[in-house]
C-alpha cells in the first residue's frame, strides 16, 4: 500500500469523526510516513511501519467515547426542511417502534447470554448446598442412626458434590471471561461502523 | 501495568523526548523507543493532551519543501518533569521498604 491509499482509506474509515479532526490526523500520519521515507524506507516500508489502518482506526476509537460519536454522527449535516420534519413525526409510531424493538431485540439478547452465565453460578451454588447437606447427613445417620454404611455412602456423594461445585466454578470463570472480551469487541465494532462512511452520501 | 499510571508516566517520557530542544513526531517515537515502544496513535493522542494543558506548544516549519511539526516545552511542562522527580523519590523510597531494602528503625 502506498502513501496515497493509506491515507484515503483512513479518511474515509474516520468520515464520522469531525472534519477538522480528521484532516489533523492525516496530516500527523502523512508526516510520521514522509520522515522514515527521509531515512531511507521505500514508501511501502514506511507505510507498513506506521501499521494497518485496521489498527490504527481501532486505536483511535478506543479512545474516544461512544457518546461522542453518536453526537458527531447524529447531528444533520445540513437544517431539516420543514416537510422533512412532519414526515419524521408523522412516522415516528413506525420508525420508533421499529428503533425500539431492535434496540430491545439486542438487549434481550445480551441478558440471555448473562442469564447462561447466572445459571451456571446457581448449579455450583447446589452442588455447594449438596456437598453440606451430604455432611450433614453423613453425620445424622453414622452418630444418631448408627447406619455407618448409609453415613459413608452420604459423605461420598457429599464431598463428589464439592468437587462438581469446583469445577461448574471453574467453568463460570471462563464464561465470565469469555463474554466481558465479547461485550468488548462489541463494543469496539459498534465504534469503528460508527465512525465510518456513509456510502450512501 | 495500571492503565492511569501508564498514562502518566508516557506523558513525562514525551515531555522529556522535548525538553532540551523542539522536536517532531517521529523523532520522539525513535529517541523514547529504548524506553518504551510508543505507537503513531498513541504519541498523538498524548502531545494532543499535552497541548491542551498548556504543556508543550506547536509550531509548523518547513523541512525539505513540506511542513513538520515541531513541539516545543513550556514551562508548564517543565514544572511537570519536576513535580515528576520528586514523586518519584517518594515512590522509590515506599518501594525500597516493601522490598524490604528500606532503613529499619529498630
Amino acid at each position: 500500500m502506498n502513501k496515497q491509499e493509506f491515507l484515503s482509506e483512513l479518511k474515509e474509515r474516520l468520515s464520522g469523526l469531525p472534519q477538522e479532526d480528521v484532516a489533523e490526523r492525516i496530516g500527523f500520519y502523512s508526516e510520521m510516513i514522509d520522515d522514515r521515507i527521509e531515512e531511507g524506507l521505500s514508501e511501502e516500508e514506511a507505510v507498513a511501519e506506521v501499521g494497518s489502518t485496521d489498527d490504527v482506526v481501532s486505536q483511535i476509537v478506543s479512545e474516544l467515547p461512544l457518546a461522542s460519536l453518536i453526537k458527531e454522527k447524529v447531528r444533520p449535516r445540513r437544517t431539516l426542511r420543514a416537510w422533512e420534519i412532519v414526515c419524521l413525526i408523522l412516522g415516528s409510531p413506525i420508525w420508533l417502534s421499529l428503533l425500539i424493538t431492535a434496540f430491545a431485540a439486542m438487549l434481550s439478547l445480551y441478558v440471555a447470554v448473562w442469564s447462561v452465565l447466572i445459571s451456571l453460578w446457581a448449579v455450583g451454588g447446589a452442588f455447594v448446598g449438596c456437598f453440606i447437606g451430604g455432611v450433614l447427613a453423613s453425620v445424622v445417620f453414622t452418630a444418631l442412626l448408627e447406619n455407618a454404611a448409609a453415613g459413608v455412602a452420604m459423605l461420598g456423594a457429599g464431598i463428589l458434590c464439592a468437587g462438581l461445585s469446583i469445577f461448574t466454578f471453574l467453568l463460570c470463570n471462563i464464561c465470565l471471561k469469555g463474554i466481558l472480551i465479547l461485550t468488548k469487541k462489541t463494543f469496539l465494532g459498534i465504534k469503528i461502523a460508527f465512525v465510518g462512511k456513509e456510502r450512501a452520501k | 501495568m495500571d492503565v492511569q499510571l501508564k498514562r502518566g508516566l508516557l506523558d513525562v517520557c514525551v515531555l522529556a523526548a522535548i525538553k532540551d530542544e523542539d522536536s517532531y513526531g517521529y523523532k520522539i517515537i525513535k529517541d523514547i523507543k529504548p524506553c518504551i515502544e510508543m505507537t503513531e496513535s498513541t504519541l498523538y493522542t498524548i502531545l494532543k493532551r499535552l497541548e491542551a494543558a498548556h504543556m508543550l506548544t506547536v509550531r509548523s516549519a518547513e523541512h525539505g519543501g513540506r511542513l513538520r511539526k515541531y513541539y516545543h516545552i513550556t514551562d508548564a511542562g517543565l514544572r511537570r518533569i519536576e513535580d515528576f522527580k520528586k514523586e518519584w523519590k517518594e515512590i522509590m523510597s515506599i518501594y525500597k521498604f516493601v522490598i524490604g531494602e528500606g532503613e529499619t528503625n529498630e
